[in-house]
């Protein structure tokens, strides 16, 4: 099988680690040869953060480079457009519409694009836009934004559902997995 | 069964399974994690040190005593550790002695892309090159070998792209190792007369090593199918980009033990194959070699000194067709890491950005005062310059410096290597005043304990150093302590400080709001009511507070109702949720 590649961006601390687990837990379960890359330290102090994930019968690079990525699943909307160039040509774009400003925009030096999303759309980008972080508070917590993500993005996979909700039990904490496996599953059916 | 590890964690998991009995290291990224997965494991002994020389000190006495072991660290803390290094190659090593290096090509986190392989060729130290996580975990066990064969400590050096990727682990068992302490001057006390005998025998070493490196398994070829007939020289992640871009077409020689390098095995490749290319991230090393031993190789004319190569970057080198990709047109604004929301720190650089002070600043998340609006820094070099540098700043000239000027470092890089700049402030007397910002953990890292926090790698209650003590006890008169929350202290103890013709120190106390025992307080809000749009708030930098519609407003997400905005609000408008 070719590689697949899998991006997961956003802002430091929006709980991308997470999401990463998950999914190298889960496709590494499936047989699958799996790299997942991300870079610690200064990046994680709410700068830019990206995370690789890529599975196949034999990965060799731990990252993805531009035009590569099959699918790219952002937290924040400025981080998807930002990464947008890694994506393949097909590829999608699965992201969070929520809105999270960068220094240089608090500060008045830069603006946030309006529209972002729609401008990746009339380029021809598929382009998935979720309102994550309302349906993760509709299961209990805000935190569980990654794992609706998730959800949203396991649509596209033909890996059985219980098998994603048994990898959301083996990463997560006992007392998060009720609320994870809700948020998974409103990310999954919306 | 398979498990997915990062690099740095297999590594550790290597060190533990070939009988390492003790690390000790200083954090620092991309290094940090080898140390604190080490830990985790009940029948070994595992520290952080204050700084990186004192780990690798503390690495070799138990490797004297007997007991395989480790220190980590990350390339530039090896520049600290590099004193122990030159000799202890002379020396040799009773059980095993690794040392971890990490590189940081790119500089995610890093001050410079200095190349860690110098080192092990000035010293004349093995070096081993992992190229994935499962050979971070065999190259550990490897390494110990290595050391104990051949008397010599060894390096396992990783980069950042090998540290923190996670690739499938096969875990193996532990073996126990224990060798006697038999007292021996002539080859542990490096005194000239003794050290004169040990030099050749480094000399003879080395040569035995190359012998090594031409037959053992960590160097290997590849023959590939025949369709590119010219070969490629490689190693760690440059090969994982190689084999992305070429598969099985191409030849390649893994390398990875990469000094010394071998001669004939080098001579042997490059028979066999038309051009040959070395691909190496940083520094041309294995390049020059094959240059030295007569073979012509393309390196560095087609592949940067500069930054992290990626399957893209080789691709191009070879002209085969770029990746088709889409864009935004809009221009997409950066995004800079910052002080986190409610960060202790952020209420002393505004103080200091508001009375234009010169900032001669140090490493640690503090560094990030440099970012605006804040601006509040004007150097950052290595562990511990401020409190040195600001010495040298203000004994420069006899103008009104000294009253304009003060060093920050946190508390982690003052136990680090700050204090012995405090001692020459003390002892040569510079009217310096240092501050301390003492947010109780080495934070930039991810949280690790240090001296000064009273708690050891585990959690549990060490011992802890007393910061106003140690400074008071190397002669400095006026030690105080600020909270850095409450602004109008701040600016009067800098003022006062700055004003004093002696030395002096303020400690600027406030634990990180990450520290799970932190409790963040309701978040704030605005009154749109009330507020007039005058953005005093928002020359705090806080990355919680923006400006839409005329007015500021708070995300309660980020908030986490530190309070210091309210302080610059003439207008009253910030209260707090649910009051």
């Amino acid at each position: 099988m070719e590689t697949k590649n899998i991006m997961i961006v956003g802002v430091g601390g929006q709980g991308s680690l997470l999401a990463s687990k998950l999914l190298g837990r889960l496709l590494a379960d499936e047989g699958y040869d799996v790299k997942v890359s991300e870079v610690h330290g200064m990046s994680q102090r709410g700068g830019s953060v990206v995370t690789y994930v890529r599975f196949g019968d034999k990965v060799y690079s731990p990252v993805i480079d531009e035009g590569e990525a099959d699918f790219i699943v952002s937290f924040e909307k400025l981080e998807a457009a930002r990464y947008a160039k890694h994506l393949r040509k097909d590829g999608k774009i699965i992201v969070n519409t929520q809105q999270i400003d960068p220094m240089p925009v608090i500060i008045g030096k830069e603006e946030y694009p309006e529209n972002i999303l729609d401008e990746l759309t009339a380029k021809g980008v598929h382009v998935d836009a979720i309102d994550a972080l309302s349906l993760a508070c509709d299961a209990g917590s805000a935190k569980a934004c990654n794992i609706v993500l998730m959800g949203n993005l396991a649509r596209y996979f033909d890996i059985p559902y219980e098998k994603w909700e048994q990898a959301i039990e083996k990463c997560v904490k006992p007392n998060f997995i009720d609320i994870n496996k809700k948020a998974f599953s409103l990310g999954y059916n919306n | 069964m398979k498990e997915l590890m990062i690099g740095n964690a297999a590594l550790a998991r290597g060190l533990y399974e070939a009988g390492c009995s003790l690390i000790s290291s200083y954090p620092g990224t991309p290094s940090t994690e080898i140390t604190e997965e080490f830990a985790k494991y009940d029948d070994v002994y595992c520290e952080w040190a204050p700084n990186e020389k004192v780990a690798a000190e503390t690495a070799f006495g138990a490797s004297l005593k007997g007991k395989r072991s480790a220190c980590c660290m990350k390339h530039v803390g090896l520049n600290v550790a590099a004193d122990l290094l030159f000799t202890v190659s002379y020396s040799g090593v009773n059980a095993g002695m690794i040392i971890c290096v990490a590189d940081d090509p790119g500089m995610h986190s890093s001050q410079n892309e200095q190349d860690s392989r110098h080192y092990a060729i000035a010293a004349k130290v093995p070096m081993l090159e992992p190229a994935d996580s499962q050979e971070a975990l065999d190259f550990a066990k490897i390494a110990y070998e290595i050391s104990e064969r051949f008397d010599t400590p060894v390096f396992v050096k990783m980069c950042t792209r090998m540290a923190h990727s996670q690739s499938l682990v096969e875990k193996g068992e532990r073996t126990e190792v224990s060798k006697e302490y038999v007292k021996n001057p002539t080859k542990y006390i490096m005194a000239p007369a003794n050290a004169i005998k040990r030099h050749p025998f480094v000399e003879e070493r080395t040569l035995k090593l190359t012998e090594y490196a031409e037959v053992t398994s960590l160097n290997k070829i590849e023959t590939g199918s025949g369709k590119y007939d010219f070969g490629i020289i490689t190693s760690s992640t440059s090969y994982q980009y190689v084999k992305e871009v070429f598969g099985d077409d191409v030849s390649v020689l893994k390398l990875g033990l990469v000094n010394p390098l071998p001669v004939k095995l080098i001579q042997d490749f490059a028979s066999t194959v038309g051009k040959v290319y070395v691909i190496e991230e940083l520094d041309p090393i294995i390049e020059t070699h094959c240059k030295n031993i007569g073979i012509d190789v393309c390196g560095k004319e087609k592949f940067s000194m500069i930054g992290e190569f990626s399957q893209k970057i080789i691709a191009q080198a070879f002209g085969l067709e770029p990746k088709e990709t889409v864009s935004a047109d809009s221009p997409i604004p950066v995004r800079p890491p910052m002080m986190c929301a409610g960060c202790p720190h952020r209420g002393m650089f505004y103080v200091l950005a508001k009375n234009n002070i010169t900032v001669i600043g140090d490493i640690g998340c503090y560094t990030l005062g440099t970012m605006p609006p804040l601006n509040a820094m004007d150097m950052m070099i290595d562990m511990g310059a401020a409190v040195s540098g600001l010495h040298g700043f203000l004994k420069a000239d006899d103008d009104d410096t000294e009253s304009r000027t003060v060093a920050v470092i946190g508390d982690s890089t003052f136990i680090h290597s700050g204090v012995t700049g405090l001692m020459n402030i003390a002892y040569n007397q510079s009217n310096a005043t240092v501050i301390i910002l003492d947010n109780s953990i080495t934070g930039m890292t991810g949280h690790q304990q240090n001296p000064a926090t009273g708690y050891n790698i585990k959690g549990d209650p060490a011992g802890k150093v007393d910061l106003e003590s140690l400074c008071r006890s190397v002669g400095i008169k006026s030690v105080r302590v600020v909270d850095p929350y409450d602004l109008a202290e701040c600016e009067k103890a800098v003022k006062e400080e700055l004003a004093k013709k002696e030395p002096s120190v303020i400690i600027s106390r406030r634990p990180c709001v990450l520290l799970k025992y932190v409790k963040p307080k309701k978040p704030l809000r605005i009154d749109p009511e009330k507020c007039r749009g005058c953005k005093r708030c928002m020359k705090l930098g806080c990355p919680a507070i923006s400006f839409r519609d005329k007015h500021a407003v708070v995300d309660n997400t980020l908030c986490i109702g530190c309070g210091v905005c309210s302080e610059l609000c003439p207008f009253e408008a910030f209260e707090r949720e649910g009051e």
